[in-house]
């Protein structure tokens, strides 16, 4: 919804709240339910009615607990039975300075302030604790906004009495407790608040007189962030920046102004914030977006004008490169199919206002953000927490080299006749074995992001998946696949529960990124083989349909499985006997852990 | 900035927050008269109005603001100035 999108106007998401929430929830959208629990240090309400919308609006539908008014630590240390029975899949402690207690005094000596800094860790501590020990969900913690007054002025900022450094000093901890902790989140307050501008954000009208900890006209610019850290650990972050050419990445127009009358580089200002806005495209690739173009242009021109000595980005930072006279939305579609991912997964940004209206209203789900003034890029792209990044895996890293890898396949690809022949040109080595913890992180994120070869869509939590692993009564299955082109990393995951002398099948997803490459034979494979070992005789395979994952109906049965059930709402039931199975896969050498 | 005009835009705002095209305020409404008005909405009620007539109500005027009809004469007051 255009309203909710960057740069969104708060008045208007306040004055609108409740036509805005009636529309959400009249649009028919499928959506995922998640508990969220607010333990809040100051007032909740409309925080948590807007957190209600953003997250609607991405497929969320959220449920909410609220603690009684500042009643945080006391629901994280000793919670009540209506939490316990609430059971969330998120902790939110929604805590400010307005918090802190022992705040630095000017007779104070270095280590008085710094038992102060101590203690109040200390709360903070035994609370997340407590909240993993008795959830096992997910935590996001505000850290703090910077102090509203500054008894000595800039000195405050590195005196130990100054309560700017004595903040500054807390969100250091909070960040180092975030580093070693999976499935802690930060919700980064102190840089939203000085974003909104902190004279306003902290005016202590709303604290004296409704117990808000910040201005009322600032909560959707929090509630925007706390709900795209949401978004982001369950999956619902877009993959893919699909970018124009001119007026987008560079001024001007490459075929009429000829590659030497594009503006880019370093020669005028214009110039210059295109070349900062490629660089800031650059360093997002880094951190596992693809980038595609979707240019209207001859491709000889754009590829030109690429290549411009003065740019940042080059043709091979772009996984697809569409530039011809098709429409926009076809060439978004396309390059959806070719990167085996959702149009809805990707953003696309171009200058022309009458584009982004056209891909809006073909391709609904994807969203266009408003590209006005070359030196607005950056900021509209950066934050519209598109890519909200809470786990980082070794995968995100490598990801757009896997996908360049997948082009060179596709090429391979056409000079096969044979299709068995051109899987064994690959050369593909897979390992396909127990879980082993150096890929939680990226067997977690598969399990909240694929959609599409995915049978049973269950996602997991941090905490659950860790509850998987440690499980005795599970088997266990991820499969690595690489090939001549290059390291696919970890692109399948199988989880089966015990029950007797059968195994069910609770999740069976794979990468999209590795389709028609036999590699769910190899897994079926060594699912078998798994469960021989421990005297397992069937296995029972689910389906359940959903609107994206259509293309795994027919898996089971493809494998061998008997039908054993259909329900109305379309969910199939499967069952394989284990003796007599063969090994279905030839193409690829499969091998375990290494011990 | 007439009594007309404010009382046309508070109307506006007023059915807007509350999502209900059937409100009309008048100087006498008050909370009593309008079924989700409690404290909560209040803040929301206060921020849209501030919002459209790009003005700050000070903190002992919301507490002691009795009815649309006093809200009005501040709005008015602030647009003088």
């Amino acid at each position: 919804m255009r309203e909710l999108q960057y740069p969104f106007d708060p008045g208007e998401i306040i004055r609108k709240r409740k036509s805005l929430l009636k529309a959400l929830k009249g649009d028919g959208s499928a959506r995922i339910e998640k508990k969220i629990a607010v333990l809040g240090g100051s007032t909740t309400s409309d925080i948590v009615k807007t957190m209600e919308l953003f997250l609607l609006d991405s497929g969320i539908a959220p449920v909410f607990y609220q603690s009684e008014y500042g009643q945080y630590f006391q629901d994280a240390m000793f919670p009540s039975e209506e939490l316990l029975a609430f059971a969330p899949d998120i902790v939110f402690v929604h805590t400010t300075g307005r918090n802190i207690t022992a705040w630095p005094q000017m007779t104070d000596s270095p280590q008085q302030v710094q038992e102060k800094l101590e203690g109040e860790l200390a709360k903070f501590r035994a609370m997340w604790q407590s909240v993993e020990e008795k959830f096992h969900c997910p935590v996001i913690q505000n850290n703090f906004e910077k102090p509203f007054f500054r008894l000595l002025g800039s000195r405050d900022a590195w005196d130990y009495r100054g309560r700017v450094n004595f903040t500054a000093r807390l969100n250091q901890a909070f960040g180092e407790y975030a580093q070693d902790h999976t499935g802690f989140y930060i919700n980064d307050v102190d840089y939203l608040s000085a974003d909104f501008g902190l004279r306003q954000w902290s005016d202590p009208a709303y604290w004296n007189m409704y117990k808000y900890a910040m201005c009322f006209e600032a909560i959707p610019a929090f509630a925007f962030s706390a709900a795209n850290i949401v978004k982001s650990i369950f999956g619902r972050n877009k993959k893919a920046l699909a970018l124009d050419l001119d007026n987008t990445l560079w001024g001007g127009v490459v075929g009429d102004d000829g590659v030497d009358g594009i503006e880019i580089g370093q020669e005028t200002g214009v110039s210059q914030s295109y070349y900062e806005f490629q660089s800031y495209l650059k360093q997002l690739k880094t951190t596992g977006i693809l980038l595609t173009v979707c240019s209207k242009n001859d491709e000889e021109n754009a590829i030109a004008g690429l290549n411009h000595p003065e740019g940042a980005l080059r043709p091979e930072d772009f996984v697809v490169i569409k530039a011809n006279w098709e429409n926009k939305d076809r060439n978004i579609g396309e390059t959806a199919a070719q990167l085996n991912i959702l149009p809805e997964s990707i953003v696309f940004a171009d200058d022309n206002p009458a584009e982004r209206e056209i891909v809006r209203a073909q391709l609904p789900g994807v969203i266009a953000p408003e590209m006005e003034g070359v030196e607005n890029y950056i900021a509209n792209i950066d934050r519209g927490g598109y890519f909200e990044v809470t786990t980082f895996s070794e995968d995100d890293l490598k990801r757009n080299e896997m996908y360049q890898a997948n082009a060179m396949r596709a090429a391979q690809r056409a000079s096969f006749g044979d299709y068995r022949e051109y899987l064994l040109s690959l050369d593909m080595k897979a390992v396909i074995d127990d879980f082993v913890r150096v890929y939680l992180t990226r067997i977690t994120q598969l399990t909240n992001k694929s959609n599409q070869f995915n049978l049973t869509t269950r996602r997991y939590t941090t905490e659950e998946m860790e509850q998987v692993f440690n499980g005795e009564e599970y088997i266990r299955l991820y499969g690595k696949l690489v090939d001549k082109f290059g390291d696919n990393g970890v692109v399948s995951v199988v989880i089966g529960k015990r029950d007797g002398r059968a195994l069910d099948i609770e999740l069976w997803l794979m990468s999209c990124r590795v389709l028609k490459r036999d590699m769910e034979l190899a897994m079926l494979d060594r699912l078998v083989e798994k469960c021989r070992a421990v005297g397992i005789e069937v296995i029972r395979g689910h389906y359940y349909p959903t609107a994206k994952n259509s293309m795994v109906k027919g898996l089971y049965e493809s494998f061998g499985f008997e039908k054993t059930g259909e329900e109305e709402n379309g969910s199939t039931h499967w069952a394989l006997k284990i003796q007599g199975y063969e090994n279905k896969c030839s193409v690829i050498e499969i091998k375990g852990n290494e011990n | 900035m007439d009594m007309r005009e404010i009382f046309t835009r508070l109307n506006r705002v007023f059915q807007e927050v509350f999502d209900d095209r059937s409100i009309r305020v008048t100087p006498q409404t008050t909370a009593d008269d309008i079924e989700d008005w409690d404290s909560l909405e209040h803040i929301t009620l206060i921020s849209a109005v501030e919002r459209e007539f790009r003005m700050k109500f000070k903190m002992g005027e919301i507490s002691s603001m009795r009815d649309v009809g006093e809200m009005a004469q501040i709005i008015q007051e602030r647009a003088k100035g």
